[in-house]
């Protein structure tokens, strides 16, 4: 299996603050990787540290053989890391056929073009409904996000995501703030993703993680504190541990 | 809610349709001008140099949310440009557009790249010190640009040869609305386009513009080129056919003003600015005629009107009016 994206002791700190602690892990082709932990654990921290929002104050990213660390996110993009958002981030006031048009004619290095219709394209809708048809938004096409459900939005983060074609995919927390009913539907999506990229999600729903994730990640206090299969994440006793002594900290300070 | 949704309706069946159907209209527009008020062409043509400055400030502030209050610089260093060149002996008005065009386009290149680089506030800022430059060097370079007397004596030749400019403006309007009628039809598949589709993603979100892979920098300052040129050729336009550059074409106050006329007809569409460029200036005309004293005070009036009952321009509802009629008339 070749290692898609690597982590090697990355530490970040905000002033003073230690929130992302030599933090350590591969993801290779083919992964389904659940990354999980109490509230404040630095989750959020890491997936910025991935894409290159924010950078480390020591360590590296690796993806193959090149070292990321110093690249942009758009530079991340092109090599085929891809994030979804946890509260969503589209172009709301574009229609749903354009937030994916435009992410088909970035990865297709057209979105320079000045002179011919941009989503109308015939080679970009033949991909963008075929996209949309896959996660039942073909209706909603030519609606503007803006209008739409939150659910619906959702999906469309990952048609995005989809249509960029990625190596990686981080999802944060994909079905956050979905109506309960739809969010199978999300699911669904996920494990139709293609087989061979390599998949790491944050999520809080044990439910999601269960059936989704072949290996669990969980991270406390910036520091990975455990690797391993699903089954083995609930009987380990640090773990428990995390999430007991998070629940009394919180009550402490509330 | 769907008042710009009409612009990415699915593509109809006729190529060009929308571009036609533009052409037609700004030239239906111009020919009632001509033949209805054959004594107002030389403010006509005035008021078509300045709608080109105001589709200009649409495409960075309208289509890629920069805020700026030092755009006519662009305008003014095609104007002053053009204007030189024309008393140094390039009179062919073709070459002189393309003077202004070309002047404009440094401007707005350079322009963009100091402004884009930063966001909000300082943006604003940044965009002002800029416009104040230019202005302050138009002044201090008198050898070159007449200083605070302006530019006067451009006497451009015959419009291929053969159209001389007359004193009533009459082959000034009609040849600035020829320009303005090929300027808008680019500038429609030019906002349709990838690269235009794009600036209005990164105006609505920037963060997620990189998430898929864009350098938002370099976009953005090309968009300032393009307006730049935009602009430019609005400035050698009103040059060539006033036969007299200013100071006033690179102020504050043009700057504000055009800012103005673009919230009026409603940014982010064509058609906003080109509306807004219309009634303000008309309105402008008329009421400084009928009331010199307090015409300042209406306009402040209408404008408050209506940012309070159309705030997102006069476009807007035209807009969604059409959407509808147009709904009805496929489901029908």
């Amino acid at each position: 299996m070749s290692v898609l994206l690597e982590a090697r002791g990355v530490c970040r700190s905000f002033g003073g603050l230690d929130v992302t602690r030599d933090v350590n892990f591969k993801l290779v082709s083919g992964d389904r990787v659940a990354l999980i932990g109490p509230n404040g654990a630095g989750k959020t921290t890491l997936v910025n540290l991935i894409t290159g929002d924010i950078a480390p104050s020591r360590g590296q990213f690796w993806m193959g053989d090149d070292d990321i660390t110093g690249l942009s996110i758009p530079e991340r993009v092109r090599r085929g890391l891809v994030r979804t958002f946890q509260t969503t981030r589209l172009f709301a006031n574009l229609t749903v056929a354009d937030n994916v048009a435009l992410a088909i004619m970035q990865r297709k290095r057209i979105s320079r073009r000045i002179f011919s219709s941009a989503t109308e394209l015939p080679e970009v809708k033949a991909e963008w409904s075929e996209i949309l048809a896959h996660l039942g938004l073909d209706h909603l096409a030519y609606r503007k996000v803006i209008e739409l459900a939150y659910g619906q939005q959702r999906l469309i983060e990952l048609a995005i995501g989809l249509a960029l074609h990625p190596k990686v995919l981080l999802l944060d927390e994909p079905a956050a703030g979905v109506p309960h009913d739809e969010a199978p539907k999300i699911l669904d999506a996920i494990n139709r993703l293609p087989a061979d990229i390599a998949v790491l999600m944050i999520e809080h729903d044990m439910d999601l993680v269960f059936k989704f994730a072949r290996r669990v990640l969980v991270l406390a206090a910036g520091r990975l504190i455990f690797e391993g299969s699903p089954a083995d994440v609930t009987a380990d006793h640090e773990v428990r541990r995390a999430y007991l002594g998070s629940y009394a900290d919180a009550r402490h300070s509330a | 809610m769907s008042d710009i949704t009409m612009i990415h309706a699915p593509q109809k069946r006729v190529p060009f349709a929308q571009e036609a159907a533009g052409a037609l209209t700004i030239l239906a527009l111009g020919a009632v001008g001509y033949f209805l008020y054959p004594d107002d062409l030389a403010f006509l043509t005035r008021l078509i140099g300045i709608a080109f400055l105001v589709l200009s400030l649409d495409l960075v502030t309208g289509y890629c949310g920069v805020a700026t209050l030092g755009h006519a610089a662009q305008f003014g260093v095609g104007a002053y440009a053009a204007g030189i060149a024309c008393i140094r002996g390039v009179t062919d008005p073709v070459a002189l557009l393309g003077v202004g065009l070309v002047a404009g386009t440094i401007m707005g290149l350079i322009s963009g790249a100091l402004i884009t680089r930063f966001r909000g506030l300082p943006q604003l800022v940044l965009s002002i010190a800029v416009g104040q430059l230019v202005a302050g060097l138009a002044n201090k370079l008198s050898w070159l640009t007449g200083g605070s007397d302006g530019l006067s004596g451009i006497e451009p030749g015959k419009v291929f040869g053969v159209f001389g400019f007359d004193m009533y403006s009459r082959t000034g309007y009609l040849f600035s609305l020829a320009v303005l009628v090929i300027t808008f039809v680019v500038l429609q598949r030019f906002v349709r386009s990838p690269f235009g589709l794009m600036c209005r993603g990164i105006k609505d979100d920037d963060l997620r513009a990189k998430m898929i892979g864009v350098s938002i920098y370099p976009r953005l300052v090309a968009m300032y080129g393009v307006a730049g040129a935009v602009a430019g050729i609005g400035g050698a336009l009103t040059a060539i056919s006033t036969g007299v550059v200013g100071l006033d074409s690179v102020s504050f106050e043009r700057s504000a003003e055009v800012l103005v006329m673009l919230v009026l007809g409603g940014a982010g569409h064509l058609w906003g600015a080109l509306a807004g460029t219309v009634i303000f200036m008309i309105f402008e005309h008329v009421v400084a005629a009928a009331n010199p004293f307090h015409w300042m005070t209406m306009v402040g009036l209408l404008l408050i009107l209506i940012v309070v009952f159309a705030p997102r321009g006069l476009i807007a509802p035209v807009m969604s009016l059409w959407t509808k009629m147009t709904r009805k008339g496929k489901a029908a």
